[in-house]
């Protein structure tokens, strides 16, 4: 059930892509209007969700440390799992946004039956290489993307698709990162269907961003090889988007329209669902604060100044008495009158 | 604390990334629509103008494979019924004889760099055209 | 309440069907809803502790009730305080939007590895309060929200908050995994502050935490009490040793403030410890006091909400003002020290009356603690051993072979790792490393803190502490270890039980109760201290144990 409505949102923007991708009339809404929409909500929604996160304050210093901290001359710090400057927040940072240092350390439990239950631990790296082929090939392909966008081609972008195609299979040449991106989505879709408690705990909202994105892909690859759809027509028309100067030279296979679709959908969808972790890494102070509580003081901007303790005087006027009794030094001395002894049970 | 600061700096790397391309293309000269030059005194090739639009590098592909991989070398016959050789040098460039003024239109357009030239020499083009690469 | 054999546990927990094993439920996780009974939930506070805090809606209640008696528009409460607390912690805010529910944190919790239960997860925890939090402040929220899993705030929905908020012990585990450092913890502390607004907690932190602010100390210790306590630690220390030492409570003027859990003065194995500080300052003739007013380290205020937290702390930098100490030395606990170096500054700094601490047998001036001016006893004596300033004999601890329990807060929350295994290295011939997934960073949870540690949920715990006890059962079978040392009071407390439930003693000692026992790293330092004018020929531990001398061995 969580998979089907998915499944079935997705089947319905394919249709609804092609069908308004088949006229004329309807290519300059769906294929022009749509993104230009998308890309501006995608903008916008993660500047308000950015914003929206930065109103709140972080009032502790909570990282996690993952190493021994700055102490000792003689103890040897694990300067960037337990970073003390900001300088090694900045590489923590960087190894966590860069190559998913966390997921690296996974590890895989599992119970042993028999006269005594034994826990064993595997290395589990599957999700990791998974997750950093799929956010990787996804980056090289958002950017050779550019090729589309930009007049003349940006430099560097006929680089990378030349070592992106460097196999030389096929005309027009096929691209590694298509085949590990469409891989690695896979492999991601099929691990949350297969695994127990993945499965157990994901959302119809886990599902369809895969499915949507394996889509964009399959579109993507259908037009290039299999449709071998006009490329100087799309280019025209994507470089009418950006030049916001809209045109449509009509030869465009409604494939396209549908790939357009896809994507727009993705932009849209991106500010309000968890895909926001893209920008939220940043956020995470378990992440990017330093270790240096004890030597640097954190503000809280909402320290209340009236929380008080249990004062001391209340305490000794409390206890004056058993103190003086058992000699233990007392602020005020006890009244001449022998004072007779308050019992507060509050204890016990 | 808020790290506004931070939050600014990195938004505004955001938006200068995310704009950059209609940013470049501002700063970029012309947008215009490559138009191929075509062989003057033919009307057709050796299929249609939409088959060969979009899928030429299917066929020098093909071409490829039977001549070298197979020896077979007949000619193929236009419908002017001119017959072409099966050869990107003595077929395809014996009309279209310049790679700047036609190949080279679409392909740096999109962007796109077919490795015939790795191992085929680049006709030397008239001084008029652009150096070929 | 009375708890399953322990072979009927080592069967169950590897043999019954559930997420862990390998059975997937039935029913989505949104729609089914475990039964409160007897010995799954820790009792819920009394009327007086709840109205002693001057918190809402004390009354008698149980949650085996259909009716927990929550007030009038008791989910306007919440919600408003959620809202309010989703404006004070960016963590909240951003842990609420962002998993991505990959599950590298599913299998990492201690909890779920004990039970099972898919709502032990971490991620699915969190899904307990991001299913609420959709539900109210998503964008689609009203169109989406089958899709987005959302639910409404309901009886049924807050009840599981109780459950879960209380099977989790803030020990940091799942957040070394999370690919965006999701901290699970964040998420039980507000669920457990939302729960706090209707009249919705237990017993077992809201009356220590009410007894350490009266009082002190979680124990409720008096002032004479207290001393009198550390009097008999007095008199054994000098039984086995010979030697007279000098506390001295609540003294002006002196150099440092000293300030441990009660615990480690009031019952075993944690009085050993405190005879190992007894001795350890002795030996170096530190110029330090005990204070009976701030004589707790530990802060049930962290388990009930941060305005609980920073209250109960506050007490540390008055007395140590009042008194008019340089610094303040802490002894070895773990929720305290998570207080100590990650909230203390911040919320009862800057503690501008005090000097940056400088070891005043040593000259090392800790800079790490050049603000906050409170060091870690394991810091300290790391210094001293560095500089040849203890006469150590790490043959008086022979008859032990430990391994060393990182304990969740100061492993995760601190960094303190290698100060304690630089300490055992020099106080006993000979130990031995765990599973490296169960060490530093990776450590598991004793399975009974933040304020779990009480009885009526014993198999809950012993099923919780089951990671840590089968790594300790490995180095066991494999080395011989007979001792699981640690810095930590409330895992002597709860390691003791988890050793003798799952490590039940299979010797030929009577007395023994396990065959692991459990014993804080002072107490192995004191135990290897050669004293001034001790007696010749100690023949026995601070436990009163027998040595194993070179002599004896012969």
């Amino acid at each position: 059930m969580k998979v089907l409505r998915p499944i079935i949102a997705v089947i319905a923007l394919i249709v609804a892509g092609g069908v308004l991708g088949m006229s004329q009339g309807t290519q300059m809404l769906v294929g022009v209007i749509l993104p230009s929409i998308a890309f501006l909500v995608f903008i916008v929604g993660i500047i308000r969700k950015v914003v929206d996160w930065s109103k709140s304050p972080v009032p502790f210093k909570i990282p996690t440390t993952c190493g021994q901290a700055k102490s000792l001359s003689f103890i040897k710090e694990d300067r960037f799992d337990c970073p003390n400057s900001k300088s090694d927040v900045i590489v923590r940072m960087i190894l966590e946004i860069f190559l998913f240092r966390s997921l690296f350390r996974n590890t895989n439990a599992g119970v042993k039956s028999g006269d005594l239950p034994k826990l064993h631990y595997g290395p589990s790296l599957w999700l990791w290489l998974f997750g950093i082929m799929f956010h990787y090939t996804f980056l090289v392909i958002v950017l050779r993307h550019l090729r589309l966008f930009t007049e003349p081609v940006l430099p560097g972008i006929g680089l990378l698709e030349y070592f992106d195609g460097f196999v030389q299979v096929g005309a027009p040449v096929l691209y590694q990162s298509d085949l590990i991106f469409m891989g690695a989505i896979t492999a991601l879709f099929i691990r949350r269907l297969i695994m127990p408690q993945i499965r157990y705990i994901s959302l119809d909202t886990d599902y369809f961003p895969l499915l949507l994105i394996f889509s964009i892909g399959a579109t993507g690859m259908l037009m290039r090889h299999y449709f071998r759809v006009d490329v100087t027509g799309i280019k025209e028309l994507t470089m009418g988007i950006v030049t916001l100067n809209w045109t449509n030279p009509g030869t465009i296979h409604p494939i396209f329209f549908i790939h357009v679709t896809l994507v727009s959908t993705l932009m849209i969808y991106f500010p309000f669902s968890k895909l926001t972790h893209a920008a939220g890494i940043f956020f995470s102070p378990t992440r990017n604060m330093a270790n240096d509580s004890r030597a640097t003081r954190h503000i809280n901007p909402w320290n209340d100044p009236n929380i008080k303790p249990h004062s001391y005087a209340d305490y000794e006027d409390e206890f004056r008495q058993f103190m003086v009794d058992a000699d233990i030094p007392v602020e005020k001395e006890l009244p001449p009158a022998p004072a007779a002894e308050k019992k507060e049970e509050v204890t016990e | 604390m808020y790290d506004k600061g931070k939050v600014l700096i990195g938004l505004a790397i955001f938006l200068v990334l995310a704009l950059s391309v209609v940013g470049y293309n501002m700063t970029a000269g012309d947008n215009k629509k490559p138009e191929p030059e075509k062989p003057k005194g033919y009307t057709a090739c050796v299929k249609s103008t939409d088959y060969m639009k979009s899928s030429h590098m299917v066929l020098l592909n093909e071409w490829r494979d039977e001549v070298i991989r197979e020896g077979k070398r007949e000619m193929v016959k236009t419908p002017e019924g001119i017959m072409v050789e099966k050869s990107l040098q003595n077929g395809c460039m014996h009309c279209h004889t310049s790679k700047v003024k036609f190949c080279d239109r679409c392909h740096e357009y999109a962007s796109v760099k077919p490795y015939c030239w790795d191992c085929h020499l680049a006709p030397v083009e008239p001084a008029d055209g652009k150096e070929a690469i | 309440m009375a708890i399953p054999k322990v072979e009927e546990l080592r069967h169950a927990v590897a043999n019954e069907p559930n997420l862990f094993t390998g059975a997937i439920p039935k029913k989505d996780w949104q729609d089914s809803f475990t039964e409160f009974k007897e010995g799954n939930f820790a009792y819920p506070a009394k009327p007086e502790m709840v109205e002693y805090h001057k918190f809402p809606n004390p009354r008698i209640w149980s949650p085996t009730d259909d009716d927990w008696k929550l007030p009038d528009g008791w989910e306007d409460i919440i919600l408003q305080g959620l809202k309010e607390r989703l404006g004070k912690f960016r963590s909240l805010k951003v842990f609420m939007d962002i998993c991505v529910r990959c599950g590298a944190c599913a299998d990492k919790c201690h909890f779920f590895l004990g039970t099972g239960d898919p709502k032990n997860m971490p991620v699915l925890r969190a899904e307990l309060l991001r299913s609420v939090y959709r539900n109210e402040f998503s964008v689609g929220r009203k169109i989406l929200s089958k899709m987005q899993g959302n639910r409404p705030m309901t009886v049924k929905v807050l009840k599981e908050w109780f459950m879960y908020a209380y099977q989790c012990t803030e020990c940091r585990r799942c957040s070394v995994f999370c690919p965006y450092g999701i901290d699970t913890a964040e998420v039980t502390m507000m669920l457990r502050e939302l729960l706090h607004l209707v009249g919705v907690g237990i017993n077992w932190i809201l009356e220590p935490a009410a007894n350490s602010n009266r009082t002190g100390n979680h124990m409720g210790l008096q002032p004479h009490t207290f001393k009198e306590n550390i009097g008999y630690l007095v008199d054994d220390i000098k039984d086995i040793t010979g030697v007279d030492v000098h506390p001295t409570f609540n003294r002006k003027g002196a150099e440092i403030l000293f300030i441990t859990p009660s615990a480690d003065v009031f019952a075993e194995p944690g009085i050993y410890t405190a005879m190992g500080y007894l001795l350890l300052f002795e030996h170096i003739g530190l110029d330090y006091t005990f204070s009976t007013y701030a004589s707790e380290g530990g802060n049930f205020g962290l388990f009930t909400s941060n305005e609980m937290m920073k209250k109960l702390n506050a007490k540390m930098y008055a007395e140590a003002k009042r008194l008019g100490v340089k610094w303040i030395l802490g002894g070895e606990c773990g929720h305290m020290w998570r207080v100590l170096h990650q909230y203390m500054d911040t919320m009862n700094g800057p503690a501008d009356f005090l000097e940056v601490p400088k070891s005043p047998i040593t000259g090392t001036v800790f800079d790490n603690a050049k603000s906050t001016k409170m060091v870690h006893i394991s810091e300290f004596t790391a210094d001293l051993i560095k500089h040849n300033k203890l006469k150590l004999d790490p043959q008086r601890n022979a008859h032990r072979v430990p391994t060393f329990h990182d304990s969740c807060n100061p492993a995760r929350a601190m960094g303190l790792m290698d100060e304690p295994r630089y300490i055992l290295d020099h106080v006993v011939p000979k130990w031995y490393e765990m599973n490296e997934n169960c060490i530093r960073e990776k450590t598991y949870c004793c399975g009974s803190g933040t304020g779990l540690n009480t009885g009526e949920i014993m198999e809950l715990r012993m099923r919780a502490g089951l990671p840590r006890a089968n790594a300790v059962q490995d180095v066991n079978q494999r080395f011989g270890v007979n001792c699981l040392a640690n810095v930590c009071a409330i895992d002597r407390a709860t390691l003791t039980a988890l050793m003798e439930y799952w490590l039940p003693p299979t010797g030929d000692d009577p007395m023994a109760t396990t065959d692991v026992p459990v014993a804080g790293i002072s107490e192995l330092v004191g135990n290897a201290l050669i004293m001034d004018g001790e007696i010749e020929n100690r023949d026995q531990g601070l436990r009163f144990e027998e040595l194993v001398t070179a002599e004896t061995e012969g």
